[in-house]
């Protein structure tokens, strides 16, 4: 049965509301680490909406407070939102060819994790709508979240923001593990995800690695391992 | 100024994200690249999962039951909705008694 655009949109907006209040938490926090910047809640709040990253804005943030040079930030922001390139490419696989580029261009506009999750894992060809239903929900939670961290960081209770900071990583969790329970090759590589993940950060010669640097790191590394050892036949996916 | 900084950091992710997708408009043939793109985004997500989750919360021991819980939940098919906020009770109850 195929779905409309419509139902597309809705179904992308319900999926948007878990994934709007995880960043409504992450960026009220990041909200927080702004107005220590001494950033206005406008300017958080427009910086949120421009980037939609959370350690790259994390990242920008600081880089603000220390009087970084525009160069500095470029890089380092481009370093830390590296991985978008990757998602975006995998996305572009779940993509019929027929898609206008202007539905490409806002797609674009809002990779990020959650939405690149939520969205690439679906069986079939993906509908932009989806992505716009999500969007449409989860980047005002996003913007929101940041204004008010910047306007009252210090009046939510620690606890609640404490319990809603799991919730994007629920999410995640929500996402690979039924696709790991049907098949045996995702499921070994999530544990070798996590292993790898853990070592990268206990051991003290990888402090000084970036958390973006170290997600890129690790998925290029792990996919292509497992790309080499296990390539996927040609009826799946 | 700190405007010009917002629009030029705002620039450079928003290349890096729409390029691939405006540029690749054929189905990649070759099956490494594809069997990679196919792993990218459950590796991704594990990595940026874990430890991660352990970390986010007040305690370590709320994020491990967030985590126990969520893997559990996912397992018998949740939806995303009720694994994310299921965790995110755990943890809120958990911290009533722990911290």
């Amino acid at each position: 049965m195929e779905k409309s655009n419509i139902q597309w949109f809705k179904s992308g907006m319900k999926n948007g509301i878990p994934i709007a209040l995880g960043y409504f938490a992450v960026a009220f926090s990041l909200g927080i680490v702004a107005k220590k910047a001494g950033i206005t809640a406008f300017q958080a709040g427009l910086t949120s909406f421009a980037l939609h990253a959370s350690a790259g804005q994390y990242i920008a943030f600081t880089l603000i407070a220390g009087h970084a040079t525009l160069l500095e930030m470029v890089i380092m922001e481009a370093i830390a939102n590296a991985r978008y390139m990757l998602m975006s490419c995998a996305m572009s696989q779940k993509l019929d060819s027929s898609v206008p580029t202007w539905k490409r261009l806002i797609m674009g506009y809002f990779i990020t994790d959650e939405i690149f999750g939520v969205a690439v894992t679906v069986p079939e060809k993906l509908n932009p709508f989806y992505c716009f239903g999500m969007a449409s929900v989860a980047s005002p939670g996003w913007v929101l979240g940041t204004v008010f961290g910047v306007i009252l960081g210090n009046v939510l209770p620690l606890r609640v923001v404490s319990a809603l900071s799991v919730g994007l990583y629920g999410m995640f969790i929500a996402i690979f593990v039924p696709p790991a329970r049907k098949n045996k090759i995702i499921a070994g590589i999530v544990a070798v995800s996590f292993a790898l993940s853990f070592l990268f950060n206990q051991l003290p010669i990888f402090a000084g690695i970036s958390s973006g640097i170290k997600i890129i790191l690790l998925t290029v590394v792990i996919s292509l391992g497992a790309a080499i050892l296990f390539p996927v036949k040609e009826e799946r996916q | 100024m700190i405007y010009l900084y917002i629009f030029s950091m705002a620039l450079v992710t928003y290349l890096i994200r729409v390029l691939p997708l405006t540029l690749i408009r054929k189905e990649i043939t070759s099956t490494l690249i594809k069997s990679f793109l196919y792993y990218v985004p459950y590796v991704t997500l594990a990595v940026m999962t874990f430890p991660a989750i352990v970390f986010a919360t007040s305690s370590i021991w709320s994020g491990i039951a967030a985590l126990v819980v969520a893997i559990v939940l996912s397992w018998y098919e949740r939806s995303l909705f009720q694994v994310a906020m299921i965790s995110c009770v755990v943890v809120y109850l958990m911290e009533m008694i722990l911290v």
